[in-house]
């Protein structure tokens, strides 16, 4: 064949064909896009800015922090300074919003919630006038603790719109005096449980592989008549609700629940075991829940498997492990590979079950950030810990995607 | 009982017989909690464990008042209402915004398209939590927290990737060049959308649907955030009850979801061996 020149007009209309079919697909991709940019994009977004973003109290008590600016941060703030605080802390007591207040410094002067909330009442009580004359000489007999330039240094920190500090705590560390960044006194906190989250993710997905891959195993061998059958045994408990399951996990595994009674009745043990809400019965119901997501995977690339090939490494005399670890297994990398990350990308970041079964040492990662959300009210703490866990898990939905497919799941 | 290759020795007879006996005790495991919450929604006794009349097949051991006791709570049945005006509302957006959009990306021109398909199936991974926080900051500016549209939304974009996952599949089994004669024949893209793809591609679209739906009819944690106590669903009044006084009508709630779920599995396998006979031309 003989390349026909092209001429510039050939090109254009070509390309102008191409860029209009582009288009065409585009454009059916296009309201679905936008409706997840409003629906789940932009929430996610507004969460990971949560972290950083702190207009709390820039919006409580404005001029304060606007007087504050021109404080040398040596000695305590001038006096006017400290009467235009007064002023804020009197509008805030009237507006009924002292206690925020109170909460926002008491994370940066930890001790100072007491100190804001009795000071708001006094100076609520004083006239107008006399704040702004003598602001200071209220505040100092209020409470001593006003002359301590650390408290005032505190809600400058407090004041700052944007900030790194939620991030800090959120890896146990804290600034020190010093300006530098040091590790939290204390016990680690939110490392070791970032730890526990990803050790038992990784124990659920060991787990799953154990009991799933022989199972999958089992299944892509057996006639089609018997693995149709066994399949629906599978595909029933992936089916059924997740808080039956957890439901029927609390049943089991209560004190006086089936698995204790069945043990003690075979007279196994004298006194039944404590499982219930331990790290042991999250293990075993976020097991069962998502061993279903271990064997579908394995179970599609088993049967792609040609059977004759592990029958002509064990006709040939190949001893059953050998040839099975280097036969067999590697054939069946692709599905071991999906399920297992995929396993692994749904625990680390699991809610309702550790929630529901797993007390208070089974908890993981997910159930501190809805704790900081829901009872400590600490939503920039909340929103910190969140852009980890999400930095985690786009990681590794990064690698599933690169050796998996994203478009390559499937269910059933 | 079938014969075992000759070249087999002891031990291989032995992985034979163990694989089986370790697949039926994987297979007993999975189906555990399902063999006991059905007998323990009839316990007559207000507890979580069997009784030793039941246990003995006594029959007054055995009652239906957990039953009645659901249907006669205005809570439960306000959240299987709320459940399925959800569910379906849900369902419904995320298949329609999510069959276009597969019926685009399975477009041979479509730019960019593993990066959109990746963010299109993202709601499926990232967790619960962090949706559920995002969406309680976002939608609070827009006064959806507590709205059942809010709820309604947010269950949409969770089923999305469903939809886009099994109606891309039956997508790649479809023949362009039936679309292609369609327009040859001078029939309007759109028309050849509506009378030829649609139809050949509905089993997968009616089971994205059953996904999107269960998606939403499961769904807890954004509930937890967003809804209030006017939009609580099934799984909430669930949580609730499991977190406060656990009470046995939670069991008969259980038993009755997995009568749901069995069904759906079965609709299901009609859909894949009706799409699996369309695809070998059967029809």
């Amino acid at each position: 064949m003989t390349d026909i020149p092209l001429t510039a007009a050939d090109r254009r209309s070509a390309r102008s064909e191409l860029g209009r079919r582009r288009m065409t697909a585009f454009l059916f991709v296009a309201p679905l896009l936008l409706f997840l940019l409003f629906t789940f994009a932009a929430p996610i977004g507004t969460m990971l800015v949560r972290g950083f973003y702190h207009p709390t109290v820039s919006t409580l008590i404005p001029d304060s922090l606007k007087a504050l600016k021109a404080w040398d941060r040596t000695g305590l703030p001038p006096a006017e300074t400290q009467a235009i605080f007064a002023a804020d802390l009197k509008r805030l007591a009237d507006e009924r919003l002292s206690g925020k207040m109170a909460e926002e410094l008491n994370r940066v002067v930890p001790g100072s919630s007491s100190l804001v909330k009795s000071t708001a009442r006094k100076i609520a009580r004083a006239e107008d006038s006399e704040i702004a004359a003598s602001g200071a000489a209220l505040l100092a007999a209020a409470d001593e603790k006003w002359t301590d330039p650390e408290v005032w240094r505190g809600i400058i920190t407090s004041g700052n719109t944007f900030t790194a500090d939620y991030f800090l705590t959120a890896m146990d560390l804290e600034r020190s005096p010093a300006g530098g960044i040091m590790p939290r006194d204390g016990a680690r906190i939110y490392v070791d449980l970032f730890i526990k989250t990803l050790k038992m993710a990784l124990i659920i997905t060991i787990a799953t592989l154990i009991l799933g891959y022989p199972l999958a195993h089992y299944l892509a061998t057996a006639p089609a008549k018997t693995a149709n059958l066994l399949m629906v045994f599978v595909l029933l408990p992936f089916w059924t609700s997740l808080l039956v399951r957890t439901t029927a996990w609390i049943a089991l595994l209560q004190t006086n629940g089936v698995v204790n009674s069945f043990l003690m009745g075979a007279g196994i043990t004298r006194s039944p075991f404590e499982m219930l809400y331990t790290e042991f019965s999250t293990i075993v119901a976020m097991t069962h829940i998502l061993l279903p997501f271990m064997i579908l995977p394995l179970y599609s690339v088993m049967k792609g498997i040609d059977p004759s090939y592990m029958r002509a490494a064990l006709s040939m005399g190949a001893r059953p492990l050998p040839a099975f670890f280097r036969v067999y297994l590697p054939m069946t990398l692709p599905g071991l590979s999906a399920g297992a990350l995929l396993v692994f990308i749904i625990s680390v970041g699991y809610y309702i079950t550790p929630a529901l079964v797993g007390g208070t040492k089974g908890q993981m990662i997910s159930n501190i950030i809805a704790f900081h959300m829901q009872q400590s009210n600490n939503w920039e703490l909340a929103a910190a810990l969140g852009t980890m866990l999400l930095v985690v898990i786009l990681l590794l939905y990064w690698v599933y995607d690169r050796f998996v497919g994203a478009g390559n799941i499937k269910f059933g | 009982m079938k014969h075992l290759p000759a070249y087999y020795t002891f031990w291989h007879i032995l992985g034979h017989y163990g694989l089986r006996w370790f697949a039926f005790a994987v297979l007993l495991f999975l189906m555990l909690p399902i063999l006991v919450i059905v007998p323990l929604s009839f316990n007559a006794e207000p507890y979580f464990s069997f009784t030793p009349g039941m246990v003995s097949f006594d029959l007054d051991a055995y009652s239906l008042r957990w039953y009645a006791d659901v249907f006669s709570d205005e809570r439960w049945m306000l959240a299987v209402k709320n459940s399925f005006i959800v569910g379906i509302a849900a369902a419904v957006i995320a298949t329609i915004l999510g069959t276009v959009a597969a019926v685009g990306l399975s477009n041979p021109a479509m730019p960019f398209k593993r990066l959109i398909t990746a963010f299109l199936l993202s709601p499926m991974i990232v967790p619960l939590i962090i949706v559920a926080a995002g969406m309680f900051f976002f939608y609070t500016r827009f006064n959806l927290v507590g709205t059942y549209f809010g709820l309604i939304i947010a269950h949409a974009s969770l089923g999305v990737p469903f939809v886009i996952i099994t109606v891309t599949a039956t997508l790649a089994g479809f023949d362009r060049s039936l679309y292609y004669a369609g327009l040859s024949m001078g029939a309007r893209p759109l028309k050849v959308y509506w009378d030829i793809v649609i139809p050949l591609i509905r089993p997968g679209v009616i089971s994205g649907a059953l996904f999107a739906f269960v998606t939403s009819f499961d769904e807890v944690v954004l509930v937890l955030f967003l809804a209030g106590p006017e939009q609580r669903t099934i799984p909430r009044q669930m949580f609730s009850g499991l977190r406060e006084q656990i009470s046995p009508s939670i069991l008969a709630v259980a038993t009755m979801l997995i009568l749901i779920s069995m069904s759906m599995l079965v609709t299901l396998e009609m859909l894949r061996r009706r799409s699996e006979r369309m695809r070998s031309g059967a029809y």
